[in-house]
C-alpha cells in the first residue's frame, strides 16, 4: 500500500520553477532516499510533504500530495495535525535550549497531554525508540545542549517520535555527525521503518545504498529515475543517474 | 577523485587484456604442441603458467583495493565484480592448457588425433577463448552471446570423441593409455570451453547487469 502519493506536483519560488511535474508513490514502512546534486529540488520536495514550504514567501504549489487518501494541499487541512503526522528531522541537530525531558515532552504538551505520568511514559518510550534512553536516563533534567552532536540528533528524532507520527522526513540527518554517530542513526532509522514510513535526503551515496529500500534521483527539479535502491545503484536505467552516482557528473 | 578512479579502471582493463592474451597464447601453444608433438613448446606452456597465476593475484589485489577505496556503484561495480569472477576462469584456462602440455610431453598422440577430429575441437575451443576475451576488450555484447551459444558445439564435439574412443576400446584398441590421454585432453578442452562461456557471461553482466537465466541484480 502506498502511504504517500505525489501527483503532478509543480512548485515555484517566484519565477524559479523548482519542482517540475513530480509524480511519486512512496510505500509504507519503507525507507525512501532522495538523492541528487545541490539545488535539484530534493529538500524542497521533502518540505512539501508536511507543508513547510508554506512558510516561504512567493512559493506557489500546484498538484497534489495525498497522504492516507487525503490531499494535504486542499483547504481546511489542519497544518498542526499534519505536522504531528509527518515529523521532520533536520541536517543540524536543533534541540530547544531546555532540558532533555522538556525537549521530548514539548510536542505532546502542545497537543494537549498534561498528565505527568503519561508525559513521562511518552518521553521514556520516545527516547528508547531513538536508542538514546540508556545514555540520558540519569540526566533527564540536564540541558539538551550539553549532549554530543550525535546524541542531540537522536534526541531530535525522539522529539519527532513523541507526537506519534506516521511519517518521518529526514533532511541529511547525519551530515554533521562523525562515523560512529552516523552508524547509530543509520541503525536507528532501519529499526524505525517497522513502525514508520521514512524519507531521507542524503548526499552520501553509500548511506542511501546501506539503508534505503527505494531511491529517487533528482536533477534540476525533475525526478529522473525512481526505483528499488539495489537496482538504481547496480543497473541504473538513465545515463544521468549513472553519471551522478559514479561521480562522472559535471 | 573520479580522474584517479578512471585511471585505475583503465589499469584494471589493461591487466585483464594482458591476462587474456596470456591465456590465448597458452591454449594456442598447447594445441600446436599437441598437433606437432612439439615438446619444447609444451614446456613453454608449463613454464608460463605461473605468469597467468601471477596476473590473477595482481588483478585480484587491484579489484579489492578499488572496492575498498572507491566503493563503486553501477557500471563501475559491475566491471570490477565481473573482473574478479573472470580472472578465476582465466586462471583455470591456464591450468588446463598446462595439463594438456604435460600429456603432450609424455605421449605421442599426433596420428590418432587426426582420426578423432580432436583438432577441430581444439580449434573451436581456441576461437571460443579468443572471442570471449575480445568480447570483454570491445565490450561486445553480441560476440559474448555468440560465445555462450558456441559452447554447445564444443560439448557435442566432446561427446563425439568420447563415443569414437569407446568404439576404439571395444574394437580391441592396442593402446589403452593413449585412449585415456585423448579423453583427458578432450575433457580439458571441453572445460576450457565452459570457462570461456563463464567469461562471456560476466561480460554480458558487466554490460547489462543481467547474469545468466535473465536475472537482473
Amino acid at each position: 500500500m502506498n502511504d504517500i502519493k505525489i501527483e503532478n506536483l509543480n512548485l515555484y519560488y517566484g519565477n524559479n520553477h523548482a519542482l517540475k511535474d513530480v509524480n511519486l508513490s512512496i510505500p509504507k514502512n519503507e525507507i525512501t532516499a532522495f538523492i541528487g546534486p545541490s539545488g535539484c529540488g530534493k529538500s524542497t520536495l521533502l518540505r512539501t510533504l508536511n507543508r513547510m514550504n508554506d512558510l516561504i514567501e512567493d512559493c506557489k504549489i500546484l498538484g497534489s500530495v495525498i497522504i492516507n487518501d487525503e490531499d494535504i494541499y486542499t483547504s481546511g487541512v489542519d497544518i498542526n495535525l499534519l505536522r504531528k503526522k509527518v515529523g521532520m528531522v533536520f541536517q543540524k541537530p536543533n534541540p530547544f535550549p531546555m532540558s532533555i525531558f522538556e525537549n521530548v515532552a514539548f510536542g505532546p504538551k502542545t497537543h494537549g497531554v498534561k498528565n505527568k505520568k503519561q508525559l513521562f511514559e511518552i518521553v521514556e518510550r520516545s527516547l528508547r525508540q531513538a536508542a538514546i534512553w540508556d545514555e540520558v536516563k540519569e540526566n533527564l533534567n540536564k540541558s539538551a545542549l550539553s549532549l554530543s552532536g550525535g546524541q542531540q540528533q537522536r534526541l531530535c528524532i525522539a522529539r519527532a517520535l513523541a507526537v506519534d507520527p506516521e511519517i518521518l522526513l529526514m533532511d541529511e540527518p547525519t551530515s554533521a555527525l562523525d562515523p560512529i554517530s552516523t552508524n547509530k542513526i543509520e541503525e536507528l532509522i532501519t529499526q524505525l521503518k517497522e513502525k514508520y514510513t521514512i524519507i531521507i535526503v542524503t548526499h552520501n551515496m553509500q548511506q542511501a545504498v546501506r539503508i534505503s529500500d527505494n531511491t529517487a534521483f533528482f536533477l534540476l527539479g525533475e525526478i529522473i529515475e525512481y526505483g528499488k535502491t539495489e537496482k538504481i545503484f547496480a543497473v541504473p536505467n538513465d545515463k544521468r543517474t549513472e553519471d551522478y552516482i559514479t561521480g562522472r557528473f559535471g | 577523485m573520479r580522474k584517479q578512479f578512471e585511471a585505475q579502471l583503465e589499469d584494471l582493463n589493461m591487466r585483464l587484456i594482458k591476462m587474456g592474451a596470456l591465456c590465448e597464447t597458452a591454449i594456442a601453444r598447447a594445441i600446436r604442441a599437441l598437433l606437432n608433438k612439439d615438446d619444447e613448446l609444451a614446456q613453454q606452456v608449463i613454464d608460463n603458467e605461473k605468469d597467468i597465476n601471477h596476473a590473477e593475484k595482481e588483478i585480484e589485489n587491484l579489484c579489492l583495493k578499488l572496492l575498498l577505496q572507491q566503493q563503486p556503484v553501477a557500471s563501475d561495480l559491475r566491471v570490477i565484480s565481473a573482473a574478479l569472477k573472470m580472472i578465476t576462469d582465466m586462471e583455470r584456462i591456464g591450468d588446463q592448457a598446462e595439463e594438456i602440455a604435460v600429456i603432450v610431453k609424455r605421449a605421442n598422440l599426433s596420428d590418432t588425433i587426426q582420426t578423432l577430429h580432436l583438432k577441430d575441437m581444439a580449434m573451436a575451443t581456441i576461437k571460443l577463448v579468443n572471442d570471449s576475451i575480445d568480447a570483454y576488450v570491445r565490450r561486445d555484447l553480441e560476440l559474448a552471446q555468440a560465445v555462450i551459444k558456441g559452447d554447445d558445439v564444443i560439448d557435442n564435439q566432446f561427446k563425439d570423441i568420447k563415443e569414437n574412443l569407446i568404439e576404439m576400446i571395444r574394437n580391441q584398441c592396442q593402446n589403452a593409455s593413449m585412449a585415456i590421454d585423448i579423453i583427458m585432453i578432450a575433457k580439458y578442452l571441453e572445460r576450457i570451453g565452459d570457462h570461456a562461456t563463464n567469461i562471456a557471461e560476466w561480460v554480458v553482466f558487466s554490460i547489462t547487469g543481467i547474469h545468466k537465466e535473465g536475472k537482473e541484480i
